[in-house]
């Protein structure tokens, strides 16, 4: 599926993408509690109003409309998708000041905060509203601030944030590496969601190397992306082997 | 309506009026504005590199083994050799009563400060790479005494913290990627 979409990129090694089965997903938002403490996502003390608040892994909950006894449930787990369509992923085609571009070298499309004009297109642009946006300067109680990142910058106030595949850890794997006389430019690493997913429904890896667990999966018959019809070639790919949660995927393009 | 002739004593003060202006400006911009934006600190300890030459440099700046870099020692380091005076200089004495002695760290001005934003890996720019410390860092072996701290009054960092602009050149120059999270966290 994702083949053709390789081919105008840069030749590297490595190519970072993700895969969650939602059918051992259990909703229990381990991922997303774990990505707000590593990535320094601050909160306010009210989180009701969702159009205001900042989430990077947010858990959609999707249902098949049937009633008792044929009703069902899942949770789907929804970091940003790295889309990887040829020349611009949605976000970066839009940015007037180039603050967000993908890496051809990673895939990982990257958001530079210092660099945002809090313009907002690539949150209008997002298929799959993974942005955020600061409406307040970030802000944690006293006794949370030892507990922050200090590999994660905190973003300020007026500037657009979004999942990063947890490039600091990547960069401190390639630093790992070099000591240790690897090559840095293939390394593998995990990000937190995938880290502390307690059923290990969050596999990340290199889908270039056709050995990962996560180029694997990404073949699965099972595997699907969300609204793969307008060719935004995610390289998050969902498992599920439930016919109406696939059939949701494309919300009814 | 006669045509209005300028003298040449005329055009001789206009030359003078305009080189006065224009000398004046060009001091304020080189002269008066570089001093009135940074201020000049001094570093709480003169601490001298070229004093310490039997030792490595990677005794006190070392990788940790999950490959980042320490940076600038804590006071443990120095206890280990300081935790009694070991010469006579007041610098020392003000090291060992002041801070080994109360614990306290020494809130050193560090001229390579960077912002918070920003992530620099060390283990990519090592002398096995070739790339010396000189390249980035000031040549400390032969120094009698601490470089002033110039602190830009607006933005709180040194004259000596490095622009974006040099770390994109080197970095395109050598073939090295420029991506954003390269540098960027």
């Amino acid at each position: 599926m994702s083949g053709s979409a390789h081919s105008e990129h840069a030749e590297s090694k490595v190519r970072y993408g993700m895969v969650i089965d939602l059918d051992k997903c259990t909703g229990c938002g381990a991922c997303s509690v774990a990505c707000q403490q590593e990535n320094n996502v601050s909160f306010r003390p009210d989180e009701s109003d969702k159009l205001r608040t900042l989430s990077w892994m947010t858990l959609y909950r999707l249902e098949n409309g049937a009633g008792y006894p044929d009703y069902r449930a899942a949770m789907l787990p929804r970091p940003c998708m790295h889309c990887d369509s040829p020349h611009h992923s949605p976000c970066t085609f839009v940015c007037p000041v180039n603050a967000t571009i993908r890496d051809e070298h990673t895939g990982i499309v990257d958001h530079v905060a210092v660099r945002c004009i809090g313009c907002r297109y690539c949150m209008v642009a997002c298929p799959y509203h993974a942005r955020s946006f600061n409406w307040w300067d970030p802000k944690w109680p006293k006794s949370m601030e030892a507990m922050l990142t200090p590999e994660v910058s905190p973003r300020m106030r007026g500037v657009v944030e979004k999942c990063t595949f947890c490039h600091h850890r990547l960069n401190l794997a390639r630093d790992r590496a070099r000591l240790n006389g690897e090559d840095p430019d293939s390394v593998v690493y995990t990000p937190a969601c995938a880290e502390v997913c307690p059923t290990g429904a969050i596999t990340f890896g290199n889908l270039k190397d056709p050995n990962s667990d996560v180029a694997k999966l990404a073949k699965d018959p099972r595997a699907f992306r969300l609204l793969e019809k307008l060719h935004t070639e995610p390289k998050v790919y969902y498992l599920s082997s439930a016919q109406w949660i696939r059939r949701q995927s494309d919300n009814g393009l | 309506m006669g045509e209005v002739k300028k003298s040449a004593s005329q055009k001789g003060a206009g030359i003078v009026f305009f080189l006065a202006g224009f000398i004046g400006a060009l001091l304020v911009g080189w002269v008066v504005f570089p001093n009135v934006l940074y201020s000049t600190k001094t570093q709480p300890i003169t601490f001298l590199h070229s004093s310490h030459q039997d030792s490595n440099c990677e005794d006190c700046h070392y990788f940790r083994d999950d490959g980042s870099y320490n940076g600038l020692p804590k006071v443990a380091k120095c206890a280990e050799c300081h935790a009694e005076p070991m010469g006579d200089s007041p610098e020392e004495k003000k090291l060992v009563e002041e801070y080994i002695q109360q614990e306290r760290e020494i809130p050193w001005l560090v001229y390579a400060w960077q912002p918070d934003n920003v992530y620099f890996s060390h283990a990519a720019h090592t002398q096995q790479q070739g790339i010396e410390c000189v390249r980035c860092h000031r040549d400390v072996t032969k120094e009698t005494k601490n470089p002033p701290f110039k602190e830009n009054r607006l933005t709180g960092y040194s004259d000596k913290t490095m622009k974006m602009v040099e770390c994109e050149k080197c970095h395109a120059e050598h073939g090295a990627s420029n991506a954003c999270h390269l540098c960027h966290k």
